[in-house]
């Protein structure tokens, strides 16, 4: 299984930073020819998985900081996410799709990375989210 | 005031096509900046009928999206009319996920947009 990126890294709470790490991780999955689909997803869910560990995990306290683990395959590309925030109770995200939450912005960015990924795991306290996209190869996208 | 504009204004008739300059709606400062203008065609200028032409859109985040509602809920609050158009396939599918296309008049093109506005 061809490693096309593997690294752990902390960053401080500086959407900046995450702008970087995110490009990092994007090349390797385009290098490992992940769908451009696949590419868009992940971009979609890095940003989300990122903006609520900065700026809602760890209210962009400069003292804290943010762990990304990441690694790019052939076949998976796997990111781990945890801030050094209080977390937050993840089964109690209302559904923006409800009928009277449609206008409401809240709880889509979650909806969204679920869609996207092939995985998408919080543990208990809510600090920490695992994103996982399986590769999705030529022969599955025409079936 | 910023300096910096994120929206390429144009006057069709009586409609104002507002095209989005970036192709990645998704850093929090530039959000800011582009509902700011979006919501000024509204608020500063009473513009009623506005097009928002999505076409060199290809990323935008959920925050993005809260802006679209903001300024969906601002059209509708000054009895005017919105719609967007030329919105690619991946970004559709983001609307659709999220069921915003419900609340959104959604054309393929501008001229389809401007069609009966």
């Amino acid at each position: 299984m061809p490693i096309y990126e593997q690294f752990e890294i902390q960053i401080p709470s500086d959407t900046a930073e995450g702008q970087a790490i995110q490009e990092k991780i994007i090349a390797a999955m385009e290098a490992a020819e992940f769908s451009p689909r696949d590419v868009f997803g992940m971009r979609l869910a890095l940003e989300e998985g990122l903006v609520n560990a900065i700026k809602h995990g760890n209210r962009m306290d400069p003292d804290k900081r943010v762990r990304i683990a990441c690694t790019v395959s052939d076949v998976i590309a796997s990111i781990e996410i945890e801030d050094e925030g209080p977390g937050f109770d993840w089964n109690d995200v209302p559904d923006p799709t409800a009928e009277e939450n449609l206008d409401r912005p809240c709880g889509r960015g979650i909806m969204l990375m679920r869609a996207f990924m092939s995985k998408v795991e919080y543990n208990d306290s809510g600090n920490k989210v695992l994103l996982e996209k399986l590769r999705v190869t030529p022969d599955e996208t025409a079936s | 005031m910023s300096s910096t504009r994120r929206l390429d204004i144009e006057e069709v008739g009586d409609v104002t096509v507002a095209k989005f300059v970036d192709k990645k709606i998704l850093d929090e400062t530039n959000i800011q900046l582009i509902g700011n203008q979006m919501f000024g065609l509204v608020d500063e200028d009473g513009r009623k009928k506005i097009v928002l032409d999505f076409s060199t859109v290809e990323y935008l985040s959920s925050a993005a999206l809260g802006k679209l509602i903001t300024m969906d809920k601002k059209v509708k609050a000054a009895r005017g009319k919105l719609r967007l158009c030329a919105i690619r396939p991946e970004i559709l599918e983001v609307f659709q996920i999220t069921r915003l296309d419900k609340i959104f008049d959604i054309k393929s093109t501008q001229e389809q947009a401007l069609d009966g506005m």
